[in-house]
């Protein structure tokens, strides 16, 4: 049982005597992604943009609940069953769900050896999962890329994980360091535990090649690591949902008995009913119920049971092969306006002939863009011009429209330019 | 090909033994069967109930194009996280108006404890929590793994079949100062023992005198008499006597919501200043648990909560809820007296809430289940809730045999 190491502070005594117990709660800091949103609304400039949060908009800016999405809503309206999910239901959800990332003809699922639950979108899932594993690994480590969506290491920092990051990206060529991902691979102890971002990266959007991922799971069979992957933009990254799980495909044809923390927070748009699977695969279906209970247990003393109304909207879409059909068409058309959005902007920044390299725009994959602007540039963008991005220089391309895509590219371009030019003048 | 899994070692998890009830009765196939195990509200014709005023709610919201999906702010719905401290500590509450209350949404009575019991293990100076001999069985496996230190102290006195007035009042009394205590605010859990009021104001002042923390846990507001307001009463005179306190509040029962996990967690403090750095910091247990809490449940509860019309439809249909509970336990006494069964039951018609704490012994219960296919938890607490004019009688007569059989 952990503790956090608590300051015995002689000033308690009088805190305690006027009752005020919380004197000492110092502000927290704001959470880098959600920070950027908070700021964004205070600011009421008619040509903000937000390009924080990693959530899809519509050519006009606005958020879309998908046809599918309405559809089933209208079926299940005024069910019966709130109280929790049927087992009949909850097991079509995992089912399908799993069938999503490991195949629908996968042997995984026929032979019945995937340990899946429902979880709290992608977040929910990889907290499970950190929890579970420093249960029964308490002395294992998490080895992260570096970089990483933020939250992940708050999320294995909670669950009291220790972590370690493996070189990922590379700020030079904007692409992947993958010489440097294989020796960290080989570096690490045997039988760690790693995250790996399957398609369209967070937050650089840079991605394995097909023939990158074989070679990563090859070295992870000689060293015995185990898989976890974090899959949530299925479907984001080219538009097609098999495609977007190669690289999981890649790692089970090695036999690896990996885990998936899935959400469908994104690619069906129901990002606040907070609807995910986190799934692990077994040796064998014996295995299936003990680690299912154990999930359980863990979910049982943080919330007792996840949110019947997504799931139950997730299982209508994926049991329906109309609906399905549907989901499917509609993935393809949001990956589809992002992928169009990155020409666009690539191109409106080419056409200002700026100093700088913008290819990356284009080679860069899903939901973001890591831009390669720095912290100053980012402040500067958000101050002259109302828009508002992480710092680390990530953009949700999701916010890019075809109503915003020149004012964008002419405030990256002012940005941009002078700094460059600055750097010019100081080589001389 | 030999793939040994990392978790080959990994054994099958007990039962959680509420749930696990249910599990037992779903298997069962005697058409006698009976279900007294998980708290949830059941009708006169033994099914769930969905409020017409959450199906109004829902479908108003349902054909509402506006309606988006988007993520939730960490702390959840603004609307819904204001309307819901005013239901617990009232619309008047100084601390409310103060603005000395940060409330934020978690999922259901569950998420609120565990949120608020791990900014206690990270910012508070004692971590030990005092929780009531019996309680929920969740309880103490949450305050555990948020990593707080749990110890108890006695309430249920067995011989009476009501509150262990005295004893409470030494094992808090001895409490180190500033401990944690969690406190049901109405309709304990399992026992359906209360504290009256005057006791209320006795354990407040030697609370107070001792720098003992309340951490309510609400789950049951409405239920217990039928009456929103009288149900939050010792809340509110902790909250009146200007101290700080945590309450948890589950709109799971009193709104039929059981499935969508709603719920509020609010913490009271000092001054406004606190409030504010308090809640930013139960952002940072949050975002690393599920990042923001889910949507669906808590648009329905605002939208019934800021329409009075609506408002009332609610608080009408809780109390027939409330109302059919009490009935049920006037029966059942009524029934176990004209047969004569061995014993005292008055405690039936005392007990308030959701549950009886019949005083039956597990073998007797094992006994109920075997031979007259009626479940409920080893220790036995029946749901009053799962019972109807119809199956009293079955209730009964197991009973008596129980009683006679094993007494």
């Amino acid at each position: 049982m952990w503790r956090y190491m608590m300051r015995r502070c002689s000033s308690s005594t009088s805190a305690r005597k006027l009752g005020l117990w919380w004197d000492r709660v110092g502000p927290a800091t704001k959470d880098p992604i959600t920070g950027v949103t908070e700021s964004f609304l205070a600011d009421s400039s008619p040509n903000k943009i937000n390009l924080g949060v990693g959530a899809y908009r519509d050519d006009e800016g606005r958020p879309v609940v998908l046809r599918c999405v309405r559809e089933a809503e209208a079926r299940i309206a005024g069910s019966e069953f709130l109280e929790s999910v049927s087992a009949a239901v909850s097991s079509k959800f995992v089912e399908e769900s799993v069938k999503l990332v490991y195949g629908n003809d996968s042997d995984v699922v026929k032979e019945g050896r995937v340990a899946g639950v429902q979880a709290l979108s992608g977040t929910g899932a990889c907290r499970l999962f950190a929890e579970f594993q420093r249960h029964f690994h308490p002395d294992s480590r998490i080895y992260l890329p570096d970089p990483t969506w933020s939250n992940h290491r708050n999320i294995w920092k909670d669950a009291q994980v220790p972590e370690r990051t493996f070189h990922y990206y590379d700020p030079d060529s904007k692409g992947l360091n993958f010489s440097a991902l294989i020796d960290d691979v080989k570096n690490a102890p045997d039988g760690s535990f790693f995250l790996l971002h399957p398609c369209a990266h967070n937050p650089t959007g840079v991605d394995p090649t097909e023939e990158q991922w074989r070679e990563i799971s090859y070295q992870f069979k000689v060293k015995n690591h185990f898989p976890f992957f974090d899959m949530a933009y299925q479907g984001f990254a080219s538009g097609n949902l098999d495609k977007d799980a190669r690289a999981i495909r890649i790692f089970l044809k090695d036999d690896h008995l990996v885990g998936c923390a899935q959400s469908f927070a994104k690619n069906m748009g129901l990002y606040g009913h907070r609807v995910g699977c986190l799934s692990i695969l077994c040796a064998d279906s014996n295995q299936v119920g003990s680690i299912r209970s154990q999930l359980q247990r863990i979910a049982r003393a943080m919330y007792s049971s996840p949110p019947v109304h997504g799931v139950l909207l997730v299982s209508t879409i994926l049991s329906d092969p109309y609906l399905k059909s549907l989901w499917i068409e509609e993935v393809k058309t949001m990956a589809n306006r992002i992928r169009r959005m990155r020409t666009t902007l690539q191109d409106s920044l080419e056409r200002l002939d700026p100093p700088l390299n913008w290819e990356h725009i284009t080679n860069q994959v899903g939901m973001f863009c890591f831009s390669g602007l720095t912290p100053d540039q980012v402040d500067r963008l958000a101050r002259e011009f109302h828009i508002y991005m992480t710092r680390d220089g990530r953009i949700s391309m999701a916010g890019v429209t075809t109503g915003n895509v020149s004012y964008l590219a002419n405030a990256i371009h002012e940005t941009t330019r002078y700094d460059q030019e600055d750097k010019i003048l100081c080589n001389v | 090909m030999d793939s040994d899994s990392v978790f080959a070692s990994v054994v099958r998890a007990p039962e959680d033994p509420i749930l696990g009830v249910t599990v037992a009765y779903n298997k069962d196939t005697s058409p006698n069967k009976l279900n007294l195990g998980v708290g949830a509200y059941r009708t006169e014709e033994g099914k769930p109930l969905v409020l017409k005023v959450v199906q109004k709610a829902e479908q108003y919201l349902v054909n509402d194009q506006s309606q988006i999906k988007e993520y939730l702010p960490i702390v959840g719905l603004a609307d819904f996280n204001k309307l819901s401290a005013k239901l617990i500590f009232g619309a008047d509450s100084p601390a409310i108006q103060q603005n000395r209350v940060t409330t934020v949404q978690c999922l259901s009575g569950t998420g609120s404890l565990r949120v608020g019991a791990e900014f206690l293990a990270r910012h508070y100076h004692q971590l030990t929590i005092y929780i009531p001999s019996p309680t929920w069985g969740n309880h103490p496996k949450i305050f555990n793994l948020a990593g707080l230190s749990v110890k108890t102290y006695r309430y249920y006195d067995p011989s009476t079949r009501g509150l262990n007035f005295q004893g409470l009042l030494e094992d808090l009394g001895a409490a180190p100062s500033g401990a944690i205590v969690l406190l049901h605010a109405c309709a304990h859990n399992p026992t359906g023992v209360d504290p009256t009021l005057e006791q209320w104001e006795q354990i407040r002042q030697l609370m107070r005198s001792k720098r003992l923390l309340p951490f309510f846990d609400s789950a049951y507001q409405g239920f217990a008499s039928g009456n929103l307001d009288a149900d939050a009463q010792p809340v509110r005179t902790f909250v009146a006597d200007g101290g700080e306190c945590l309450a948890a509040q589950s709109y799971a029962k009193n709104m039929g919501l059981y499935g969508e996990r709603v719920g509020a967690l609010s913490i009271v403090c000092k001054t406004q200043d606190v409030a504010s750095r308090v809640e930013s910091q139960l952002k940072l247990v949050i975002r690393p648990m599920y990042s923001n809490p889910p949507i669906h449940g808590a648009s329905i509860v605002a939208t019934i909560l800021k329409d009075s019309n609506m408002y009332n439809e609610w608080t009408v249909e809780l109390k027939a809820m409330a109302d059919r509970i009490i009935s049920m336990r006037q029966q059942l006494y009524d029934a176990l007296s004209a047969k004569g069964t061995p014993g005292d039951w008055s405690h039936i018609i005392k007990q308030i809430g959701m549950f009886t704490f019949t005083g039956l012994n597990s073998e007797q219960v094992a006994f109920m289940t075997k031979e007259y296919h009626i479940y409920m938890t080893s220790d036995g607490r029946i749901s009053m809730a799962g019972l109807s004019s119809k199956t009293v009688p079955h209730l009964t007569d197991a009973i008596h045999a129980a009683v006679t059989r094993f007494g």
